[in-house]
């Protein structure tokens, strides 16, 4: 399978008065074609900004420092804005949390769609129209052309959230990086996002990394997780596998705080503590403080291992030390 | 929409009738009226004819009533030096100085708006940090000083500009205006420049703030994450977001300009309302003075009002709101 | 987006402490505070360091008029700052000026403070009926420009201290009724007025031992960008000669003084008052800027 996106031990950091603050660390990552990469961890964790770091919309005093951005195998943080600004909504689109926040509230969304649209194609209004009404039917919103008309706040979240995905959706993207779209919706809502993602990567062969902090969703949609801890990656894998014997403490941890139909009465335990701000990062595995196999050792710095087939996790005292 | 409208109109005719009020009781029980619609060289006879001319012998509520009845006929009485219907002489003055005044507002915005975005989108440069130093100043030196300035650097050591008066004008639509003369355009750069500075300030601030607001937004990222042009993202979708409260607080400051330019006329001997009414103040010509002060208190409530619906034709919000509302 | 988490002290902070060291902290702040005490020295001290009294006429020589900056006069006294049309020295002029410049805007602060801030707070507390017609009243007085109210009631009023700083309290107290009254209204919805309400306490003891300590922050910052204003407006309106009797010349008196001589070449008459009345108004107004960020930061408009 080839990747259409490979991030490579890449670096991201925020540069306010009081020094760097190291937000992304070596994160190493791979998406296919058609591939669904469920991208797991708590606010702060660096997973919103791995998104970002990878379309180049980091806003100062953030920049990333090092590392490579593969997109088919070019590295895009070596291009120039105008070039970037090509690959943005063409190659890589995104999807956003707030389907309140994502629309601009003063523009109809004929001429957010107009504008995307044109951004890299020179269509004529019409033309601009018909796609337009297309992207909308596609999405499922019924009445395409009225809504057109419409402005935001006269849309309610879930279909403000649909006209978001028919916008990105609109250049047919190789890799779409989905920012926990569906955090802010009813749920019946979010089974009905979900399906529709979902279905549309498949049937375009389209990468797609969803950001979440719900291991639900990623159970019901990823091909894979990636789990992230204070700006590190800290287990990589299959999702079954990764979800059937976690193999970091922090990642059984996560699983363990979650409820489930599973274990119904039983007592959910909790991650004692709290991720240790960037200002204040522990020398070695950063959930050390947190976690209760951790040992004198787990003070030097960590590498990603391999514990298996396709799955990585950057810890020395594993849950299961799987076999290769 | 109407319904929103109409409301409005009702709430600034109260707002004018109260104003008439306080400006009627203002003359009648502050000053002595007798005195102020007499001149000074007014004998006792005199005196008993204005005191009857004025109806100041009825009762309050009745000269109230003829006054409101002069002045909705556009009546405001003669003034004492020029000898003509004060509003004559307000309606000739009028347009130098609404010249002067949109002059001023589209050179605060000219030149405002691309200072606050640059201060917005690199708060912290150098030259973010001037402009910003600029505004702070411009917004508290007082205008006078600035146009005092004005002139002893351009007109009297450099010599690039004149320092007073208006020049050439041209009759359109029955309306002298200046600048678009040579002569004209060259007298009106410093004082509209000069009344423009407490304007720009302001610019300057609300663009910056806006554009911290605004850049940071999802919508924002949206746009450029979809890979519209950074051009068109602040041109438009971040320009719309902020023009809307600087639309609102330009128009409702736009009377603090009319008032404003009262002091920068004055300097430059702009022959505008401004000028007029401190000419009238020198030699007490009362009822010039108080025609002026109807007239600005109709301008401001018409302002405010339009400004409101403005407003409501700007932000799809408001004007939506209303309407299903 | 940057889910960063940081740490941000509280928005309020009654320490006062900190509050001073965050504004030692800003070097412009410090210097702000700096000038505007010179200034205020310079006024305090105005008629012992004066090198002549300008209301004097006695002590000022119509002969020595118009005298450029550094000129001696007859009598060997130096005019640092020169002389203006009537003889007067500039230095001396200056620093009476200051002095009234500095009591106008003191003063009509402090009575719009007064003003304003019993207003607000009554209409914060008695809420219904009396809210609506004082807000109502507030909103068309800050509807109509400061300047042109404050020129109409000195038309009407005639020139003097007390009528200036009677047109600059009316003009300004509004603007503290409608902050005092905003954050009267938070402070009112919490709990320790609740409790303070729930002993029976009487309504004067709770605004004035409860509600107005905690919005004097707020109140101080407004009362200094108030102060500055007044002081613009003062100038502004002796300026136009209507402010202040020309015995009693403040900054923008001396300027306005100075006007007629501007185009003659003789700056000096107008310019150095000019930058001193700048130099005041500035630093007060980066002192506001500072105590704002410093005591409330959710006061930016």
């Amino acid at each position: 399978m080839t990747h259409v996106l490979e991030l490579r031990n890449l670096d991201t950091s925020f540069f306010t008065e009081g020094g760097e603050l190291r937000a992304l660390q070596g994160v190493s990552l791979t998406v296919g074609s058609g591939e669904i990469l469920g991208l797991v961890g708590e606010s702060g964790s660096g997973k919103s900004l791995t998104g970002f770091s990878i379309n180049g919309l980091i806003s100062p005093p953030g920049r990333v420092v090092g590392g490579e951005v593969l997109l088919h195998g070019e590295n895009v943080l070596d291009l120039s804005r105008e070039a970037m600004r090509r690959i943005r909504g063409q190659n890589i689109a995104m999807i956003f949390q707030d389907p309140m926040m994502t629309l601009n509230p003063v523009l109809r969304v004929e001429t957010q769609m107009r504008d995307a649209l044109a951004a890299h194609l020179s269509l004529s209004r019409a033309e601009a129209r018909a796609r337009s009404i297309a992207a909308l039917d596609e999405v499922g919103i019924p009445s395409p052309e009225e809504r057109l008309r419409a402005y935001p706040h006269q849309l309610s979240g879930g279909m403000r959230q649909r006209v978001a995905i028919a916008i990105a959706l609109l250049h047919q993207p190789d890799l779409i990086i989905a920012d926990e779209p569906t955090t802010a919706l009813d749920v019946t809502i979010q089974g009905q996002i979900l399906a529709l993602v979902q279905r549309l990567c498949r049937e375009r062969g389209t990468a797609l990394i969803w950001i979440t902090h719900d291991l639900a969703v990623v159970a019901g949609i990823a091909d894979r997780i990636a789990v992230m801890y204070a700006g590190r990656l800290v287990e990589v894998g299959p999702v079954d596998d990764v979800l059937d014997n976690p193999a970091h403490p922090y990642t059984a941890g996560l699983m363990d705080s979650v409820p489930s139909r599973g274990r119904r009465g039983r007592r959910l335990n909790q991650i004692p503590g709290r991720m240790p701000a960037l200002t204040s990062l522990p020398e070695g595995c950063a959930f050390r403080p947190r976690c209760s196999r951790a040992t004198d050792a787990c003070r030097a710095p960590q590498e990603l291992h391999d514990i298996g087939p396709a799955r990585k996790v950057r810890c020395i005292h594993p849950l299961t030390e799987a076999t290769a | 929409m109407a319904e929103f409208i109409l409301r409005r109109i009702l709430q600034a005719l109260l707002v004018l009738i109260v104003m008439t009020v306080l400006v009627f009781f203002g003359v009648n029980v502050i000053g002595n009226p007798v005195y102020i619609f007499a001149s000074s060289e007014c004998d006792q006879e005199c005196l008993a004819r204005i005191i009857a001319d004025l109806g100041l012998d009825r009762p309050v509520w009745e000269q109230y009533l003829v006054f409101m009845g002069n002045l909705v006929r556009g009546d405001l009485g003669n003034s004492f030096t020029h000898g003509v219907p004060t509003l004559d002489l307000i309606f000739e003055r009028l347009p130098a100085t609404l010249e002067l005044a949109v002059m001023a507002l589209l050179m605060a915005l000219a030149i405002g708006l691309p200072l606050g975005m640059r201060a917005g989108l690199k708060p912290d440069a150098f030259s973010s940090r001037l402009i910003m130093g600029f505004s702070m100043i411009s917004f508290s030196v007082p205008v006078f000083w600035i146009g005092l300035i004005m002139i002893v650097v351009f007109a009297v050591q450099l010599g690039w500009m004149p320092a007073v008066g208006r020049g050439e004008t041209v009759m359109i639509f029955g309306i002298d205006i200046s600048f678009v003369t040579f002569s004209g355009l060259h007298h009106l750069i410093l004082p509209a420049f000069t009344l423009s500075l407490i304007m720009m300030a302001l610019v300057i601030r609300l663009t910056r703030a806006g554009m911290r607001e605004v850049l940071y937004s999802d919508y924002i990222k949206f746009a450029r994450a979809n890979g519209v042009r950074e051009r068109r993202v602040l041109s438009l979708h971040v320009m719309k977001n902020i023009l809307i409260p600087i639309v609102t607080v330009l128009g409702m400051e736009f009377g603090g300009i009319i008032a404003f330019a009262v002091v920068v006329e004055s300097i430059f001997s702009w022959p505008g309302v401004g000028k007029m009414l401190i000419d009238g103040i020198a030699v007490l010509d009362r009822p010039l003075i108080v025609a002026y002060l109807i007239f600005v208190v109709f301008m401001f409530v018409i302002l405010n009002l339009l400004v409101d619906i403005l407003y409501t034709l700007l932000d799809p919000r408001v004007r939506l709101g209303a309407a299903s509302a | 987006m940057t889910d960063l988490a940081q740490d941000v002290p509280g928005p309020r902070t009654s320490n006062f402490r900190l509050a001073v060291r965050r504004f030692l902290a800003s070097p412009t702040a410090v210097g702000a505070l700096l000038v505007f005490a010179f200034f205020c020295v310079a006024a305090l001290l105005a008629p012992w360091i004066a090198p002549q009294n300008p209301y004097d006429l006695a002590q000022v020589d119509i002969l020595d008029s118009l005298l450029p900056p550094g000129s001696e006069s007859f009598t060997g006294m130096t005019y640092w700052l020169g002389t203006d049309g009537q003889g007067r020295d500039m230095l001396s002029a200056i620093l009476y000026g200051i002095r009234i410049s500095l009591i106008v805007g003191l003063l009509s602060g402090f009575f719009a403070l007064i003003v304003g801030t019993t207003v607000g707070l009554i209409a914060a507390y008695r809420r219904g009926w009396a809210e609506t017609v004082l807000m109502r009243i507030v909103d068309l007085q800050l509807s109509f420009p400061t300047i042109l109210v404050a020129l109409i009631l000195l038309v009407i009023l005639g020139r003097g201290v007390d009528k200036i700083i009677f047109a600059l309290v009316v003009v300004q107290w509004a603007y503290f009724a409608r902050t005092v009254r905003g954050v009267a209204l938070v402070e009112g919805a919490r709990e320790y007025v609740e409790a303070a309400r729930g002993l029976r306490l009487g309504g004067v003891r709770i605004l004035l031992g409860h509600v107005l300590p905690n919005c004097l922050p707020t109140i101080l910052v407004v009362a200094t960008m108030q102060m500055a204003t007044a002081i613009s407006l003062e100038a502004t309106l002796s300026f136009l000669g209507l402010g202040l009797p020309p015995t009693r010349p403040s900054l923008g008196l001396l300027i306005s003084n100075g006007f007629d001589y501007l185009q003659s070449g003789r700056y000096w008459i107008s310019v150095v008052p000019g930058l001193v009345l700048l130099a005041i108004i500035v630093s007060v107004n980066l002192l506001g800027d500072r105590l704002r960020d410093i005591l409330n930061p959710h006061l930016r408009r």
